[in-house]
């Protein structure tokens, strides 16, 4: 079983309460799908078993010994990213519409590596992970690839706990698709709620099963019940309130998951929204 | 100290725009806050791209708003003239054509709008109409120029949002809010940047996604500085590392649960006293590293 932790709003939790979930659950298997900020292996002492590359976009290379500089392909580009017989990678999308109209075929298109992409032992499970290439596209493929190098080391019926992306585009679109719930970790602010809407719409669109926790709920109680009230009306199941706590601050700095801090109100409110998670997911599978 | 040199400016189209980019690596720094904040202060205009989630008119609240709505182009197929050759599903780079026994079919959010399928098509049995991914919106705060990209929900591509957003930056200073991360949609944006500003928070998940911004404005060769959001006395890993890496730190500004909840509540964070002065200073440093006409 998959289960995806999102949020829409960036920083509101969602590292903190995916790795929390996965201590609590025996043999998990994690994902880091945040591949902008893939902060989840920070928390351990791993050990690479595995690394190829991937290669997530192409770019178009002109050869300038067969160039003539009739800039036909200046003006086939929909992206503007060919001027004077010279191709801004930044702007090239790799379609490739330049080489179709270039007469002396002097253009082509070059893989480029986007990622690497590794498995990486802990001595508490598999992290599936990627280490982007700074300023690449953040690929869904990318992405799809996680989640099925994730599977791989998932047995039977092991969890498999994804940390996604903040935001509603394509990383997160791929993170959800196919996952058999997600989990919205939002926060008690009006930037917080106006990108909850956002992505538990993303959700709907996708037809997966959607929780939503609040995360540091008493910051601002009145926002947090506006939150309430919409997963209310909208049958999104909020399934966790977590309080703030100082100690979040602290195992983050201690690099050590908030489930080993035995006094943490935090704690045990993640332990209670694990519990209600198991128990959803129970009666969904009645 | 890191070169605020104005040589070293990049590519903002035209003359008579100063555009700042505000990026941060890890989401939920605090870019928002820190754009928002200072457009007040320092007068400066206010771009939202995070298209994705585009919160800066929560605390803005600009009036006046005029909409536009950004169209992409997509494949439509003449069945009449279309013989199923398949030419254009095979050229298309992005799995957006597929071709089936009876007809091609298109997958919309996979398509770019390259045009690469019409250009093979022998049989000219391909025409393209248009959708609409977004939306751009502008509006006033006094006399600052408010803009923002909304991405709809469903659609995958943000950049061509983000590109429209920018195509048309009103003169003066701009402060460009951008999205989380160091991936395309932040490519995009800084394209259009003479220099940034890094925010970032003290920890170790701060700092780790804070190198990879550092990474990427140095490729793009843009004067950059630091702002620290969040600060607590007890720690200064982030301080340690802007020094070895001579990177200017233009501001800290110290975590209180009262600007949490002022933040919360969806109002400016300068409205407190304490705050007002800091963003003051900030905008002063600014001011010291840009030939920027502020008010």
């Amino acid at each position: 079983m998959e289960l995806t932790v999102i949020s829409g709003k960036g920083g509101t939790g969602k590292t903190t309460i995916a790795l929390a979930l996965s201590e609590l659950v025996k043999d998990a298997v994690k994902a880091d799908c945040d591949v902008d900020a893939p902060n989840l292996y920070l928390f351990y002492d791993g050990r690479d078993i595995r690394k190829e590359y991937f290669y997530g976009e192409k770019k178009a290379v002109i050869d300038k010994k067969f160039c003539s500089g009739c800039n036909e392909c200046e003006k086939v580009c929909q992206f503007d990213a060919i001027k004077d017989s010279k191709v801004d990678f930044f702007k090239c999308e790799g379609c490739g519409a330049c080489i179709l109209v270039c007469p002396h075929s002097a253009i082509s298109l070059k893989e480029k590596k986007t990622a690497d992409v590794y498995i990486t032992q802990t001595n508490k499970g598999i992290i599936s992970r990627a280490q982007m290439e700074v300023g690449s596209e953040g690929s869904g493929k990318l992405i799809t690839m996680l989640r099925s190098n994730a599977r791989k080391f998932a047995d039977g019926n092991a969890l498999i706990i994804i940390d996604g992306s903040p935001g509603i585009g394509c990383p997160v679109i791929s993170s959800i698709t196919g996952s058999d719930a997600v989990l919205i970790v939002t926060e008690p602010t009006q930037s917080g709620l106006e990108d909850f809407v956002r992505v538990m719409e993303l959700c709907r669109h996708f037809g997966v099963i959607t929780f939503a926790c609040i995360n540091k709920y008493d910051i601002n109680e009145k926002k947090a019940e506006e939150i309430e009230n919409f997963c209310r009306k909208n049958d999104v199941y909020l399934i966790g309130k977590i309080p703030f706590d100082d100690t979040v601050m602290k195992s983050i700095k201690e690099l050590k998951p908030i489930v080993f801090y035995e006094g943490s109100k935090a704690n045990q409110a993640i332990r209670q929204m694990w519990d209600n998670i198991c128990k959803y997911i129970k009666y969904l599978n009645q | 100290m890191q070169g605020w040199a104005w040589e070293q400016a990049g590519d903002s189209e035209g003359e008579g725009r100063l555009n700042i980019a505000i990026l941060s690596g890890k989401g939920g720094t605090g870019k928002t806050t820190i754009s928002t904040n200072l457009s007040v202060i320092t007068g400066a205009n206010y771009i939202d791209c995070d298209v994705e989630e585009p919160n800066g008119f929560i605390f803005l609240k600009p009036s006046q708003i005029k909409r536009e709505e950004v169209k992409v182009d997509y494949p439509v197929v003449d069945s009449s003239r279309c013989t199923l050759c398949g030419e254009c599903a095979k050229v298309c780079q992005f799995n957006a054509l597929v071709k089936t026994k009876k007809d091609i079919m298109l997958f919309e959010k996979l398509c770019h709008g390259c045009h690469a399928c019409g250009i093979v098509c022998k049989q000219s049995a391909l025409t393209f109409g248009k959708r609409i991914i977004g939306t751009i919106e502008e509006g006033q705060y006094g006399n600052l120029i408010c803009k923002r990209g909304i991405l709809n929900v469903g659609e995958p591509m943000a950049v061509p949002v983000i590109r429209r957003l920018l195509k048309n930056l009103p003169t003066g200073t701009n402060l460009i809010d951008c999205a989380p991360g160091t991936s395309c949609n932040v490519v995009s944006s800084l394209q259009y940047a003479d220099g940034a500003i890094l925010v970032t928070e003290p920890s170790s998940f701060g700092l780790h996604d804070l190198k990879m911004a550092v990474q990427l404005v140095r490729s793009f060769n843009l004067p950059f500085g630091v702002v620290i959001n969040k600060h607590n006395t007890e720690d200064d890993r982030i301080q340690t590392y802007c020094e070895k890496e001579n990177i200017e730190i233009l501001g800290v500004i110290p975590y209180r649960r009262e600007a949490a909840e002022v933040y919360s509540s969806g109002k400016m964070i300068v409205e407190l006293p304490e705050y007002k002065e800091i963003f003051e200073e900030i905008a002063e440093r600014l001011r010291e590293v840009f030939p920027w006409n502020l008010q």
